[in-house]
Formats: structure tokens, sequence, C-alpha cells
């Protein structure tokens, strides 16, 4: 007799048990289990069924990967339980970190009249738009009050160049607080670019300051989504870019589009765009229903059917472009593969349960005014001042972030309890979004099966697992996005 | 009796007692507490006889130089420390509670204790400067509390030396020893714990030892959880290679803060022989598989080698992760190499990998 025994000897054939995870069908008969560390297999409904049972044999292909991903385990088994709540813990890990990206609004001024802006004002030279110095202070103290180690402040606007000596004001007093603080601090300018000057360029260089601005894709359709005097906003952005580029270096500059009606059409020359621009990825983003396009009705003039093609089709493109050896990213996407192929969060906030208004990312107003998000501050220039936290002049931080109003919002919201969120088998890759819910439905957890934020984030989960279904190299590919965000 | 060897006529008398002279041509310097008198010098053997002890040294010790240190019992001599190998492995015992199909080093269920003596009475007499040393074994925490004296001992008297120990982890699955062990506070060490399949079963198989993942696995947590470095060593065979990829994604999503990820071609001795039917697969028929696995490990930015791999039976995309890591005085050619223009750049063969079989697509690049 060998003194080797063969792999039945180490086979085990007790039964096994189920770990919690969720199922929901992709098409046909084809279904998918995920566990809330986001770990995925797609399966066949008859085999979901003998799984469910726990007749599963030991013997059948799937069933190495369903231990492997921690969806079952025999109940002697302990290194499953730990990893499952080492990789939770993992993902949750930001909420200790609390808030991190505070906006400054220093201004709503712009040289811009975009139709489907959110919030800015054409008035060059009034001032009643801008923030003051004491707001500034006290918005600070609060900066400083969040227990997070890496503390980001973005100023936005209108046009925050319109008001760039506040941006300085800000810069310099959030440092030299810092030197006592000793936070990892950065800064970020929301900028079109069209006002950029040397001497704008030669404080962002002296104190490390990152650049995101605007791009919606050709000359033609950034000037039509753009327009200010002179019709010659994208003339501006191109030059800004390569001056900026110049002193900041290239990875210091971001660009972000905006899709319109009349960006659906054209998704490839959006991305030609940033790919002759030198951008290695772009955001494809939905158009947000705040703001002016709410209003002018700009939001209704597709429906969520005709985005999704025109987002599927972006990221046709843009994996023909890395199979042609141009690396290229499409950003959401990645956001959303981090959630899927990996066991962290990459704390966006739309996509983070709880949602992360407020605790991950709170606004200053150039009124004094506390918003929990951006688009809450653009719900507000609508007149609907739901989720205004307080005034940094008159309240406390306990008062703000103990607000009810906040508070409220995060527990209702919460997808593991929400109806139809707690035991949708996408629900690891989702978010709360209590804003977006409420400005649609006027409450936070809205109707999910009328719901455009749940109809498009399911089609694209949908669509992100057969893409990597369908081909290895596309999973490779996925599995790079995921990593480098 | 441990002694160091020494060519220094010069040593101060007072050291000379704990050193053996490594005779040569020269004067024959007086008090060394023994003499190795190579068999090309043993005319010399008369200015010593009857005054000193010695030892006529076979032609196989011809490697023998300043800095190594010896075990002398009676005429037998071992040799315990080469001082100018970067190689120098310790074996801590020959007991294991696995017994891998692959085993290059096939375990005993003795009482080994003596080699700990050993140890403990080497590790004072090591060079301070050596850059590293290895552990292995059998597996060297069933040493217990003796194991983590070792490694204490090597913070204490080689503080600058590098120590890798080679442990299936297990051990470590005990809190209480793994507390002990990330408590020595060493500068410099890592352990190098195999994980051959995602699939408890498959692993428990290859290592012939039931529930032997469970505990791999919790060492592992274990180690990290107090900040120790961890390397996952995976050899590579038909059992392992069929969940190859999948092991990857496991690694990249159960355990992405260990330290080092490295995928080791097969060595053709000891149990590898005798499972050659249930181990053997030609490396040319996995290059695509160890692609695919090095591109997931290095995706998610994962620090990953590939060792004991001909550089022709390799995919380029795996060469930024090749490592020629068969030691200088190891590797070896086949005569299918011949005329290859990268042999400085491979890393060859195992001897025993030249005499028991190697790859059909062993193919040599031309200049």
């Amino acid at each position: 007799m060998s003194k080797f025994q063969g792999l039945d000897a180490y086979t085990r054939r007790a039964r096994y048990e189920l770990l919690p995870f969720k199922f929901d069908r992709l098409e046909g008969d084809n279904y998918i289990i995920t566990n809330m560390t986001g770990e995925y297999l797609e399966v066949a409904m008859p085999e979901l069924h003998v799984l469910l049972a726990k007749d599963l044999a030991t013997e059948h292909p799937l069933f190495a990967s369903l231990r492997a991903k921690h969806f079952i385990r025999y109940a002697d088994e302990q290194a499953p339980l730990d990893l499952l709540a080492l990789k939770l813990r993992t993902r949750l890990s930001r909420l200790t970190g609390f808030t991190s990206l505070h906006i400054f609004v220093v201004t709503l001024r712009c040289d811009h009249s975009c139709p489907y802006c959110q919030v800015s004002r054409q008035m060059d030279g009034e001032t009643s738009f801008d923030m003051t110095p004491d707001m500034a202070d006290k918005a600070l103290d609060f900066v400083f009050r969040s227990p997070n180690p890496a503390i980001k402040i973005e100023f936005q606007g209108g046009e925050p160049l319109l008001n760039f000596q506040m941006v300085r004001y800000v810069v310099k007093a959030a440092k030299r607080r810092n030197l006592d603080e000793k936070r990892d601090l950065e800064f970020v300018i929301a900028t079109t670019l069209s006002l950029l000057t040397d001497e704008v360029l030669a404080f962002c260089y002296e104190h490390d300051i990152i650049l995101s601005t605007s791009l919606d894709g050709p000359a033609d359709l950034h000037n039509a989504n753009r327009p200010r005097v002179g019709r010659d906003s994208f003339e501006r952005f191109e030059a800004g870019l390569a001056k900026a580029r110049n002193v900041l270096g290239v990875d210091r500059v971001s660009a972000l589009m905006t899709t319109t009606d009349k960006s659906l059409p054209r998704v490839r020359e959006i991305i030609d765009e940033y790919v002759r621009l030198g951008f290695n990825g772009i955001f494809l983003r939905a158009l947000s229903p705040y703001g002016f396009a709410i209003k002018t009705r700009k939001f209704m003039t597709y429906d969520t059917e005709r985005w999704l093609e025109f987002y599927k089709e972006g990221l046709a493109y843009i994996l023909e472009l890395n199979k042609a050896g141009i690396p290229f990213v499409e950003h959401y996407a990645s956001l959303i593969l981090k959630k899927m192929l990996t066991s962290n969060d990459p704390g966006y906030v739309d996509l983070m349960n709880p949602a992360g208004a407020g605790i991950a990312a709170i606004v200053f107003n150039y009124d004094g005014s506390v918003y929990a998000s951006d688009e809450s501050r653009m719900l507000a220039e609508m007149g609907d001042q739901t989720f205004r936290l307080g005034s940094i002049l008159t309240d406390s931080y306990e008062d703000i972030i103990l607000s009810d109003v906040l508070l409220d919002a995060l527990e209702q919201s919460f997808t593991l309890s929400a109806p139809m969120c707690s035991d949708c088998a996408f629900e690891p890759y989702c978010g709360a979004e209590p804003v977006f819910h409420h400005a649609i439905f006027r409450d936070v957890l809205g109707r999910k099966a009328e719901s455009s934020f749940c109809k498009r984030n399911m089609s694209i989960f949908k669509h992100l697992i057969g893409l990597m279904k369908s081909d290895v190299s596309t999973r490779h590919l996925f599995m790079q996005w995921a990593n480098a965000c | 009796m441990l002694l160091q060897v020494s060519t220094n006529p010069a040593t101060p008398m007072v050291l000379r007692a704990t050193r053996a002279f490594l005779v040569s041509e020269q004067e024959l310097p007086e008090g060394y507490q023994h003499y190795l008198i190579p068999e090309s010098l043993e005319r010399r053997v008369q200015e010593l006889e009857g005054k000193s002890s010695f030892t006529l040294l076979p032609n196989d010790y011809h490697y023998l130089g300043h800095g190594d240190i010896i075990r002398l019992d009676g005429q037998a001599i071992r040799v315990l420390f080469r001082a100018n190998s970067g190689h120098n492995s310790l074996l801590v015992t020959e007991q294991c509670n696995h017994y891998c199909l692959m085993c290059s080093q096939p375990p005993k269920n003795i009482d080994d204790s003596w080699i700990l003596d050993e140890l403990e009475a080497l590790i004072p007499l090591i060079p301070r400067e050596t850059p590293e040393v290895g552990f292995s074994g059998g597996e060297p925490t069933l040493a217990g509390a003796r194991f983590i004296n070792l490694i204490r001992m090597m913070k204490s008297y080689l503080p600058r030396t590098v120590v890798h120990v080679l442990s299936n982890g297990r051990t470590f699955a005990d809190e209480c020893f793994a507390r002990q062990y990330a408590e020595i506070d060493h500068p410099d060490i890592m352990i190098g714990i195999p994980l051959y399949s995602d699939d408890p079963d498959l692993h428990d198989y290859i290592v012939q030892a039931p529930g032997a993942f469970q505990e791999t696995v919790q060492g592992i947590l274990n180690l990290k959880r107090l900040s120790q470095k961890v390397e996952i060593r995976i050899v590579l065979h038909k059992q392992s290679i069929s969940r190859l990829p999948q092991l990857c994604e496991y690694i990249a999503r159960n355990l992405l803060f260990v330290d080092h990820v490295t995928l080791m071609g097969l060595e053709m001795i000891g149990f590898t022989r005798a499972n050659l039917d249930a181990l053997w697969i030609d490396p040319t028929d996995y290059r695509d598989v160890l692609s695919e696995a090095v591109g997931i490990l290095a995706a998610y930015r994962m620090n990953v080698s590939v060792y004991n791999h001909q550089l022709c039976l390799v995919n380029d995309d795996v060469l930024p992760y090749y490592r020629k890591s068969i030691s200088d005085w190891k590797n070896e050619y086949v005569p299918e190499c011949e005329g290859c223009a990268r042999k400085s750049q491979c890393g060859g063969f195992f001897s025993s990998g030249v005499r028991n079989g190697y790859s059909r697509a062993i193919t040599p690049f031309l200049p």
C-alpha cells in the first residue's frame, strides 16, 4: 500500500452549511449569487435549488468555488467566518474615518451659462454670492473636527477662480492649521479653466493643488453645452489644459464630462476627444436631475434606456481601444468593479451604504449653509431645503452632524434594511442615494421598481458581469481597473 | 564540537582554541584546536602528527573557507555553515505534520532535538555580516518554544541578518504561539508558507493532511494581524495548476496583505518521483495558466515572483516577474540549451531536473 492517500481520502462528505448570500436572476435560467463582501458566482436555476437544499455534490464543478468564495462551509470550519468578517470590516473601514471630502462653494458667480447647470449666477462683480472670510474660518473649524486623517478640500462654484482670493485664503489658513493637525491634506479646484492665469497656476503649484475640470466632448458639443460670452469655452479649455499640465504635471489635471441629450449619439467622438487630449480615462456620467436640469426639463428629454445605450456603446468602444493597445479606463465601471472584484470599497458617494451624504462628503455653501452633499445644495437652489443641515455661522459641529435631517436620511435609506434593496443580489455593489430618491420621490427610499437610479445601476452591474464572463481578457482588464481606483 | 574555520595564521592565541585551521602551503601556526589538511597537502600530516588533532579533508570539501562552521565528531566532519554562500539554509527538524506529494526533504518521525542543540550552539558562531539565513525542515515550528528561541537568538546575535523561514504556517493558527513569535520583533524576518489551492480538500490532499488548509489560512491571518511578514509559496504541478487562477483570485480577495507570492517550478527529487503521475505536467503545457495567474496577482498589485522555471518555458508577460532563482552552484543546463543566447538570464535547472526529467519544449534562444 502506498504511503500516500488519494484525493478521495481528503474529500469531505459531511453536510455543508449555507453562509449568508442573496440571489437574483441575470437572464433566463441563469442566476447570480452574491455575498455581502461582494463575491459572486453564476449558478443555473436547477443547481441553485440543489445548493439551497444542501444537496450539491462535492464533485460538482461549482462546489470548490462555492467554498472558496465563502457561500458554504462545513460546520467546524472557522477560517471562512474569519475571512468574511475581515473582508466586511475592510469594506466598511472608511466609516471609521468619517468625513473626508469638504466642499467649499466660494462663489456662485460664473462666466458660463450652461443650460443644465445646477448652480450658477451670471453676475460678474457682484459679491453677494461669495463666501466671506468669517464663513471660511468657521468652515475650517468644522473641517478639522472630522476625525479623518485624510482631508480633502474641494473648491466649487460657480467658477471658483472668480473668487480666487477666497481660495487663497482657505488654502493658506488650512495649511497653517495643519502644522498642528498634521492631516494628509489635499486641495482640488473644480474649474472650467476659462479664467486660468499664470498667477493662479503658480499658486496651485506652490500648494500642490489638483485641478478638476470639465470636458464634454468635441469643440462643437462642448461649446453647445457650455455657452459663454465669446462662444470660446472649448478653446479656453484646451489652452488652459496645456498650460496647467505644463506647470502642475499631467496627472494633476483631471476632467469630468456632463452628458446631455446632445451627447447621446456621439459617445465615440466624446471618448476620442479625451484620447486626443491625452486623458487615460473618462467618467461616462448620467445627467443629474438637479438644478436647472430638472426645471428646464432637460432631464426628461431622454430616458434611462437611451442613456444605457450610450453608456454601453461607450464602454464597448473603450474595450476596443484597450485591445488596440491604448490603455483607457471608464471610471464609473472601475468604481463598480472595485466593489465586485476586490474586498475594498472605492468610497464613491453615490454608491455607498450607509449613504455618503454628510459622512463621506459635506458642503459649505457661499452663504454659510451646510449641506449633506453637492446634490443637496442643488436641490436647495431649487427651493427644497430638506438636506440643509444648518449654518456654519450659527450651528455647532454637533448640531450639524447629529441633526435629525442627516441621521434620519442615513438610517432610512440604509440598503440592508430598505425594501427591495435588502434582498437584492446587487446590493453589495450599489448605494443608498437618499438625496436622489428624495428629489424624485419625495422620500429618501423611493420606489425602487420605478427608480432610474436602480434601473441604471442594475443594468450596468449585469452588463459588467456579462462582459467579464464573455471574455477572459476583458475580465483581466477589469481586474486592473478595479485596482487602479 | 563546533569550530570556526580559519585561514588566518595571525589569529590571536586566545581565539585559536575555538578555531580549526585550514592548512595551506604557508607555514603552520601553532595552538589551533584542530587542523584541516586538504588531501592535496597530505604530505603536511607529518608536521602535525602526535602534536595536534587534525583531519584529512577529502576533495569534496574543496569549497571550505574562512568563516565556515564545521562540526567535528572524531574524524567525521559536517559543514554547518558556509560564510561565502548567500544561501545558508538551516534544517531545524525533520519532523513534519505534512507529507506533501512533492516533498523534496521527506520527513522523519524521530526525536531529532539534537539538531536544535547544534543550532543553538551554531548561531553565536555565524559571522555577523551574514546577509541572510534560512530555516527549513521538516516543519520548524514543531520545535515550539525552541523554535521561538532560535528566532530570538537570531535577533540577538545577528540583528542585521535577514531571516527566511519555510513553514506550513499551521502552528501559527495558535494565537498564543503567533504572539510569542511576533513579540520577538525581529527586524527583518519573513515566513514562507505554502498554499496550493483555494479548494481546502485539494490543498489537504496535496499536503496529505486533513484540516491543513484551515489551519494554514488562520496561521497566515494571525501572523498578518500581528504585522508579521508572510510569503505565500505555490509549487506548480498538475494538482495545483488545476485551480491556479482561482487560487490567485482567492489570495487577492482574502489575503491581499501578504508580502510576496511565489510561483515555483517542481523539483524532481524526494517524493515527487514516487508521485510523478499525479504531479508531472510539462511547464510548456501550463505556460498560459501561469501567465493568467501572474496577471491576476499583478493586477491586484501584489508582489509576485516566478521561481524555478526555464526562460524558454514562460510567456513574455511573465518576464517582469521571472527570477533567476536557482542558486549559481546548483544550476545546470541540458544539451538542448546548447547555443542559447539567453543562458545568462535563465535560472537553468536543478541538477535533479537534469537527471530525472524536464520539459520536452526546451528550446535555445537564437542570438
